[in-house]
């Protein structure tokens, strides 16, 4: 009887152009450096572009893809150090209400009224989640969630800020074109400050207190006032995504406190893979445009997309950023069976 | 020796349910000393270090260190305040390399205040805290991934660890559990030396013989209790504490 046997089969290769001794990189040739730095220029070019390309519908897209790519990285950093958070929405909200109501009222220019939110939303978020920041895991999250519907049933019934009407024309910036570049300058500078951040020695121990916050303790680190100050970056990176999309519409409104802010980047992160931020940012720059995309099937849009969203996180549990980094780093080659 | 003692637990109670882990348990601490805890698996010794390290809150009773009551504080403060420890099973962060694992007390405000403000690179600070403890400096074995070291390594870095926040009182939970016969005869001195030094230290450990030999004072624990403290000698000729714990003869040198 003849036995069947492989003859062939794939041999994996891990790339090694680093030479590492702890902070010395050496990097060997001109390709090599390409090699490491064109996996980074690449989608930021691309985005620095697309904002002169993109007019209109798909400008205002791609606007969108930074404030969802925003939260989801306010998102990933709350994440980081153990706070698992359902109400992204709370921050969005707050630093639309505050850049809103402040324009509305008073009357203070776009200019004025976007860094207020910004260090106000992070403020208030950082004050209002502070009491609950021993809670852990779901119970956390119970809290985060409810919040910003809580918030949405006391304008509803009160009627301040514009009640359920909201408060309409609001200034716009002077042109959108600046806009857009201000949303994608804000999500890439967020990108690489927390990529950065999160390998300093700050982000070690907010990283430590995710792993056992015991440890931590015991290292004489007060880990709810470390949480605390993740909350703030958060919620201030939250606050300006919704300040900015609060002028950019021209439209304050109760939908700024709505469940999808808080749903959303949390569906993009785990498409894209926690922990990196990278996968987080390429998780809502896929998300947000192909759910857009799909407005053209109609009736069917949200199961098509919600199916797509199941099948990549069944597929690739770690998220596509990893499956693809691990992939770009490796050979494979088909070598014979001796 | 005289003066003020360092640290004082008075009448501490702590039950689990109906379980009385810690009962009626006083004792004091003069700077300097070096105090051993003994006792049968399950006599509380653990739990008194949980409750003097804030882990675990006290139902009733009171510590005192130097002076200022700590009792429900919060671990961090405490241990911010010079009260270190280590755990009986370690708890490190494997997937770190060996030295960033000092980083996090490194980053605590003790440790800033201690340096006066300004301090080096954290880095350096660590690798020359592992150097002291017999991780050589030009070794590799600072810089590997934490889990990848054997047992005595990781507890001699959790040992580091606690000493990282250069502390007035060093609590040990049975630091020697799983080391070597050798591992412990390289890390005893490196204790001894601290006591000399002037640390406080409270060692809790089942390596008797060891434990003997360096300690001032013996405290026994049985069922949350106090059941003897004295000198060694004075603790192995007790009658209560011989049919209790140890029914065995041991050697003194």
């Amino acid at each position: 009887m003849a036995e069947t046997k492989a003859q062939f089969r794939k041999k994996r290769l891990d790339r090694g152009i680093k030479a590492r001794s702890d902070t010395l990189f050496a990097i060997a040739s001109k390709k090599d450096m390409l090699y490491l730095l064109m996996p980074r220029a690449l989608p930021v070019l691309a985005l620095l572009v697309l904002p002169l390309l993109l007019k209109g519908y798909w400008g205002k897209v791609l606007v969108y893809a930074c404030m969802y790519g925003l939260l989801a990285l306010s998102w990933d950093l709350m994440a980081s150090c153990g706070l698992f958070s359902l109400g992204q929405a709370l921050f969005f909200g707050m630093g639309a209400y505050l850049a809103g109501t402040l324009n509305h009222y008073f009357h203070v220019p776009p200019v004025i009224t976007v860094p207020a939110a910004t260090i106000g939303g992070g403020l208030v978020c950082a004050a209002l989640l502070a009491p609950v920041v021993r809670l852990r895991g779901v119970y956390f999250a119970m809290i985060t969630l409810m919040l910003p519907l809580l918030l949405i049933k006391v304008i509803d019934a009160t009627g301040v800020f514009g009640g359920t009407h909201g408060l309409p024309s609001l200034s716009p910036f002077s042109s959108d074109i600046l806009a857009t570049y201000l949303a994608v300058a804000g999500f890439l500078c967020c990108l690489f400050v927390f990529r950065r951040v999160i390998n300093s020695d700050y982000g070690l121990v907010l990283r430590a207190i995710r792993d056992d916050d015991r440890a931590v303790m015991s290292g004489a680190i007060n880990i709810y006032w470390r949480k605390i100050q993740a909350i703030f970056i958060s919620g201030c990176v939250g606050a300006f995504a919704g300040a900015l999309m609060t002028h950019h519409y021209q439209f304050l409104g109760m939908s700024a406190f709505a469940l999808d802010y808080s749903i959303l980047p949390v569906a993009a992160v785990a498409f894209g893979g926690p922990g990196t931020f990278a996968g987080a940012a390429l998780g809502s720059m896929v998300l947000v445009p192909l759910s857009e995309a799909l407005r053209a099937l109609g009736g069917l849009r949200m199961a098509i997309y919600c199916g797509i969203l199941i099948l990549s996180i069944v597929g690739l549990p770690e998220g596509v950023f990893h499956y693809m980094a691990r992939k770009y780093h490796q050979f494979e080659r088909i070598v014979e069976v001796k | 020796m005289e003066g003020e003692p360092v640290l004082k637990v008075s009448h501490l109670k702590k039950s689990f349910g109906g379980v009385l882990a810690v009962y009626d348990v006083s004792f004091e601490l003069k700077r300097g000393e070096f105090l051993g805890i003994i006792g049968p698996n399950g006599s509380g010794k653990t739990t008194l270090v949980n409750l003097i390290t804030g882990f675990v809150k006290p139902d009733s009773g009171q510590i005192l260190f130097r002076g200022r009551n700590i009792t429900g504080k919060m671990p961090y403060t405490i241990a911010g305040l010079g009260i270190s420890r280590t755990f009986q099973m370690v708890r490190l962060f494997y997937n770190l390399p060996a030295y960033k694992n000092l980083i996090i007390p490194l980053c605590s405000s003790r440790f800033k205040k201690m340096r006066g403000g300004r301090y080096g690179e954290r880095d350096d600070v660590a690798i020359d805290l592992l150097d002291d403890m017999g991780f050589e400096r030009d070794s590799q074995v600072p810089y590997k991934v934490a889990g990848s070291l054997p047992h005595g390594y990781l507890k001699r870095l959790d040992l580091s660890r606690a000493l990282a926040l250069r502390p007035e009182v060093l609590i040990l939970d049975e630091l020697f559990s799983g080391m070597s016969m050798s591992e412990v005869a390289s890390t005893l001195p490196l204790i001894e030396k601290f006591n000399e030094e002037g640390l406080t230290i409270i060692m809790i450990e089942h390596r008797l013989k060891e434990l003997f030999r360096v300690v001032d004072r013996v405290m026994v624990l049985n069922f949350g209790m106090t059941l003897a403290s004295g000198t060694p000698e004075q603790v192995m000729e007790s009658d209560e504490v011989k049919k209790a714990y140890l029914g065995i003869h041991i050697d003194l040198d």
